[in-house]
């Protein structure tokens, strides 16, 4: 029997899929719906300052005919009255004492106002709250969001001033407009957050229209960047994720955000430590419903694999992110074209010649021309299996003997130790020894 | 006349009549453009006989840019709205296609490739080639054709003074008289012809040479010739009762449908057409959907070796069309108008010439047919005397004989490209032929200064 069941930074859910504090989340009426239909949690749309939004709002990245590969919005924090928020917030939780209900909260830099405002949340029953240090326009230009989060000194401070009256969890959300995520994690660790919120939106401008010259989103003409999110940003998330997974200062618990759609993309977050994962930009396209399959995927791929908990594969993955140096510079593979499998599109053989190294051949054999890989040269970078229409078509073949082992690390410590300055005729004497030819 | 099929309502006709493939919308476009692979050095491409660079032109639409779409397309083939709707695609480059060996649909490139040729046309035919300085030099076309048409095209370009000779008051040739109109309406063949004349060319029409003009004045005239005459009547059978009323050649006929006066057009209630190419199944699904009753094809072999091709035969399926496989007409009869047709049975025997088996008669298994209507699509008979009016022009089974590069004729100073060249194949070949012929002329014409 598999369990989705989780604990994120002492917040329990019964399934790991959280609305992200975002326009889905915003309204007793939306929460309760995507209750209805099966979400876990939802972090509610941030409250605090007051504010007012314009329209329009968002601006998209279409991709070969896919919509919405990624979008952008200039939306702001509710622009509802925080008591009608407050509200609704007790309500939604009264009803549905089982999900996680996490507010979003983002007032003044001022020690009292958060005071204030962390107690009010307490008292509607939430689970938790998240701290928004991420939202990247508008409110960072009054000092808040991003202009925290991006300040490890005031990411610190300001969490201080939460936790040190807040009686529930407290998640701490990051922005990736930063050169160096872990520095606001420890921050967020050092001020006694439960657990991290990652990541919020990525400044963005999403395009121009040819024909207008207008960008959008477009107020009256006039723009301005966004925060971009959706299937473009996931591998920008995975990888701020796993630096924040993979430090062991840090060791906190991870709400998971940033372009996942579908259940494989969450089981992706929590291969790479997240314990739960919010979801926006696949709920504003196609509604709440995705939560069917979200659960049942997630379900059956647990089944097939043999796996009960969530927390069997939580960071599965993380192990494997290491530095360049040390790789192994003896592996060896190379690229093997089964012609069985071939459809003759010879994208491959242009791939490999022009953006590559030159080591597919193509062969004029009867009617098509047939591809073929000189082993010798193949540099194993596998452009060509990627560019590969045909699923197995193309595969990496390892040819080293799987034993012997030699990584940069390694090697530059050997050159010390020889007394070998690292140069090209130095490099060359070793490559030579294993066999292995630059062209 | 015969006209004793029920006539249709103005609506019906033209439900009967409407495009097989209709034009892509600019999202349904873009999304298929998008769905190719942009192959390189593509299978479709090759398949293609004039070789049109099929990726690049998908990829074009799919970035929107569709003037340059319609460049790339062009630059091989001048013909390219006809050749999109009517070339057997899923013969040629539709069925080259990877896709099909992924296991998937193949990329709709005619209809993506109407979509652009569309646009081009609708956007009222931007210049997209500069043509070289005139050089003063004339060249006289005979047939405005596909051949016709590209070699005109492509000479024109090249700096050629062009003018082409047509014997018909429309021209187009068969593009524009011999495609059905469920797939090319003369419309569109006009296009082409209007694309053509932009670049220069010249068209005479209502010619008939050896009338009019000699053979001598245009050969005296022009610095070199091109013959793209197509072919001639329809074919025959030589038997009894051939000349009575009510039997036509598929040509004749399917001019007739192509004026698109669909109540006017002389069919009888009950069709039989003679032969199983590609013409046959045109004309008799386009008597089936004029109103005849009962149309039948009779064929003297079988399904396996008719020349129509699965496209076809699925549409003639889907109009109803009766076939009479092993069957060869031997007397038609009737009072003045066709009544009966008498039909023998026949059998598959050995291997002829051709490597299909031959067919042959079974004794006493003779039967009849009654109709109203014949129409002959055995092929058409070649142009013999026109041809033959041409001096030093060597002919082989009623086929001029040319240089296979040059597409120069025993006469050096004549060309010839299309039907009258290969006895008969797609719009796509002639436009080829025309286009090769045309840097043909150009050489022998460099070589001689």
């Amino acid at each position: 029997m598999v369990d989705l069941s989780i604990n994120c930074g002492g917040i329990k859910s019964p399934n790991p899929f959280w609305l992200a504090s975002a326009p889905p989340s915003n309204s007793a009426y939306q929460n309760c719906k995507a209750f209805e239909q099966g979400w876990g949690g939802t972090v509610w749309k941030t409250i605090g300052e007051p504010v007012m939004n314009v329209c329009n709002r968002y601006g998209s990245i279409d991709y070969n005919g896919e919509k919405i590969i990624g979008l952008n919005n200039i939306e702001l924090i509710s622009d509802r009255p925080i008591e009608v928020n407050l509200k609704e917030i007790a309500e939604t939780k009264k009803l549905w004492p089982d999900r996680a209900v996490v507010v979003s909260l983002m007032v003044e830099s001022k020690r009292e106002a958060w005071h204030d405002i962390v107690k009010r949340t307490i008292d509607t029953g939430a689970d938790g709250i998240e701290l928004n240090y991420g939202c990247p326009h508008g409110m960072s230009e009054r000092g808040m969001g991003a202009a925290v989060g991006q300040v490890p000194e005031y990411c610190q401070m300001i969490t201080e001033w939460v936790t040190e009256v807040s009686t529930i969890p407290v998640l701490v959300k990051l922005t990736p407009n930063v050169t160096n995520i872990r520095y606001p994690a420890r921050a967020a660790k050092a001020a006694k957050a439960s657990g991290l919120s990652l990541i919020n939106t990525i400044n963005s401008i999403m395009g121009i229209d040819l024909d207008t010259m207008k960008i959008q989103p477009s107020v009256g003409g006039l723009s301005s960047h966004g925060g971009f999110a959706g299937p473009a940003v996931k591998p920008i998330a995975l990888h701020l994720l796993s630096q924040v997974t993979s430090d062991p200062e840090i060791n906190l618990s991870i709400s998971g955000i940033g372009g996942i759609s579908t259940w494989r993309d969450a089981l992706e977050f929590i291969l790479l430590g997240a314990d739960s994962v919010q979801i926006c930009t696949a709920v504003m396209h196609y509604g709440f419903r995705i939560i069917d399959d979200l659960i049942e995927g997630m379900t059956n791929w647990m089944e097939e694999k043999g796996y009960t908990s969530l927390n069997e594969i939580k960071g599965k993955a993380i192990p494997q992110i290491t530095d360049f140096g040390n790789f192994n510079l003896l592996h060896k593979t190379v690229a093997r074209i089964d012609q069985s499998k071939c459809i003759h599109c010879n994208l491959c053989y242009v791939a490999c010649d022009d953006g590559a190294h030159q080591c597919i051949d193509l062969i004029p054999v009867n009617e098509h021309n047939k591809t073929q890989v000189r082993e010798e040269d193949c540099v194993g970078c596998r452009l060509c299996a990627i560019v590969c229409p045909v699923e197995g078509c193309i595969s990496m073949v390892r040819l080293d003997n799987e034993t012997t082992t030699k990584t940069w690390n390694e090697l530059m410590e050997d050159f010390k130790r020889e007394n070998k300055p690292l140069s090209w005729k130095n490099l060359a004497e070793f490559q030579k020894e294993h066999g292995i030819v630059i062209h | 006349m015969i006209n004793s099929a029920p006539k249709l309502s103005d609506k019906k006709y033209e439900e009967n009549f409407k495009e097989l493939k209709p034009a892509f919308s600019k999202n349904s476009a873009v999304a298929e453009a998008n769905r190719c692979l942009y192959c390189y050095d593509s299978p479709c491409k090759t398949a293609c006989p004039t070789h049109i660079d099929i990726s690049v032109f998908i990829k074009k639409i799919a970035t929107g840019n569709l003037k340059g779409s319609a460049k790339t397309i062009l630059e091989s083939n001048w013909i390219a709205l006809t050749c999109a709707k009517a070339c057997p695609v899923e013969e040629l480059c539709e069925g080259a296609c990877v896709y099909n060996d992924k296991g998937e649909k193949p990329i709709e490139i005619g209809r993506l490739q109407r979509y652009a040729i569309d646009n081009y046309f609708s956007s009222g035919m931007p210049e997209l080639f500069k043509a070289k300085e005139k050089n003063g030099m004339s060249i006289g076309i005979i047939g405005s054709g596909p051949a016709g048409l590209a070699c005109g095209a492509e000479l024109a370009l090249l700096g050629y003074d062009v003018q082409i000779y047509e014997a018909s008051e429309v021209p187009g040739g068969l593009s524009t008289w011999g495609i059905a109109p469920y797939k090319v309406r003369q419309e569109d063949s006009l296009k082409e012809v209007e694309l053509i004349k932009s670049l220069g060319v010249k068209i005479k029409t209502g010619i008939r040479i050896g009338e009019s003009i000699s053979i001598e004045d245009i050969l005296n005239k022009h610095d070199a010739i091109f013959v793209g005459i197509g072919l001639g009547e329809s074919s025959k059978l030589n038997i009894l009762g051939e000349n009575l009323g009510g039997i036509v050649g598929a040509l004749f006929f399917i001019e007739n449908v192509k004026k698109e006066k669909w109540n006017s057009v002389d069919v009888g209630k009950k069709v039989a057409v003679i032969g199983a190419g590609n013409t046959a199944i045109d004309a008799a699904t386009e008597a089936k959907r004029l109103g005849a009753e009962k149309v039948s094809i009779i064929y003297r072999r079988s399904e396996e070796e008719m020349p129509a091709n699965d496209f076809e035969f699925r549409l003639a399926k889907h109009d109803g069309i009766n076939f009479h496989f092993l069957t060869s007409p031997i007397e038609f009869s009737g009072n003045h108008k066709v009544e009966k047709i008498k039909c023998i049975k026949m059998q598959l025997g050995e291997k002829d010439k051709s490597g299909r088996r031959k067919p042959e008669p079974i004794e006493n298994s003779e039967f009849s047919i009654d109709t109203d209507m014949v129409i002959f699509a055995l092929g058409q008979q070649s142009n013999k005397d026109f041809l033959n009016s041409i001096p030093e022009l060597k002919i082989s089974n009623g086929r001029v004989v040319v240089n296979e590069k040059t597409y120069q004729t025993n006469n050096p100073k004549v060309f010839a490209g299309g039907d009258c060249i290969n006895g008969g194949k797609e719009t796509v070949n002639a436009a080829y032929d025309g286009k090769q012929a045309a840097h043909g002329i150009d050489e022998y014409l460099n070589n001689k200064k």
